[in-house]
């Protein structure tokens, strides 16, 4: 069933030109990518990656990086952010529990890389949140009617002029004589 | 029905393999299969839906120059063609079934916002999502 062969990345970097992946490794990559995006949460070492892809554990890092833009293990950060902040959201559960199921061996190393990569602390999103939450509760409470009026959208000119405006913003000012 | 879509095409590395795929996996029937010299206009068709046609195309000469091929090619098999549904009555059972025919699912069902989904891809790299109707 398995058609693909075994190969090595390409051979040979041409100077000058861009890099020619082959599709087949490519395709092979996108499988390693795929687990990673499935399982968060577990432990991908490069070894457990190249096995995936059936490449080397020398040119995996390599490949996948020129492949997809970005290294294996700081894809795989990126995952596992975006699940935690997800569940932060989300959820109750402690940040303790959250870095846990995300597949973070440390509240620290968790809290750090959560910090470098969203620039916020998981604490900070998680309030951001429930304030945002609270506030579309916070509405519910206004009479609708009020609440209508007050999402009225700004109009002060004309549709029209408003169209012409965009058109002109597109296309320019029609010439005079032009066809 | 007399106007709509009617074939939308994917590019597939190897027009053998995703007939096997689509068909022998996935349950469609071949629609068109013509050749002529190189070229090979393949439709297949979901036996549910006979008014639309998925082409499986491979990209190269002599629609394509062999360089705007290749790249083609690495991009269906980076995963970065757009993503493609399909509507299935009950989404474990098809994942089953999928599954035991050996298809790479890259998403077990889950069930979601009031529905169940999954995930495959064909053997070029061409990205699935398989989600339940809802009743």
């Amino acid at each position: 069933m398995e058609r693909e062969r075994r190969v090595g990345p390409r051979a040979s970097r041409r100077s000058g030109e861009l890099v020619r992946q082959d599709p087949d490794l490519l395709r092979r990559l996108l499988r390693a990518k795929d687990r990673m995006d499935a399982a968060s949460q577990e432990a991908w070492p490069v070894r457990r990656l190249a096995r995936v892809s059936g490449v080397s554990e020398a040119h995996f890092a390599r490949s996948f990086k020129e492949a997809f833009g970005v290294p294996p293990h700081r894809y795989l950060l990126t995952r596992r952010i975006e699940r935690a902040a997800a569940i932060l959201r989300d959820t109750d559960l402690s940040i303790t529990e959250i870095a846990f199921r995300t597949g973070w061996e440390s509240l620290g190393t968790f809290g750090r890389t959560f910090r470098d990569v969203t620039g916020e602390s998981p604490s900070a999103v998680r309030a951001r949140a429930r304030d945002a939450a609270n506030a579309a509760h916070e509405l519910s409470r206004v009479p609708v009617c009020v609440v209508r009026a007050a999402h009225r959208p700004d109009l002060r000119m004309a549709v029209s002029e408003k169209r012409r405006r965009a058109a002109i913003a597109i296309n320019g000012p029609r010439r005079k004589g032009a066809r | 029905m007399s106007q709509g879509v009617e074939v939308v095409g994917l590019y597939v590395r190897d027009q053998e393999e995703a007939l096997a795929f689509y068909v022998e996996k996935l349950g469609f029937r071949v629609h068109t299969d013509v050749k002529n010299g190189d070229y090979r206009w393949l439709t297949v068709q979901h036996p549910d839906q006979p008014s639309f046609q998925l082409g499986l195309f491979a990209p190269g000469p002599p629609v394509l120059d062999p360089a705007t091929a290749q790249t083609v090619r690495a991009i269906v098999a980076k995963g970065a063609m757009p993503p493609l549904v399909l509507t299935v009555d009950d989404c474990r059972t098809a994942y089953e079934r999928m599954r035991a025919r050996g298809v790479e699912f890259t998403q077990e069902p889950v069930d979601r916002y009031g529905t169940v989904d999954a995930g495959f891809r064909d053997p070029s790299g061409n990205g699935w999502k398989m989600i339940q109707a809802r009743r």
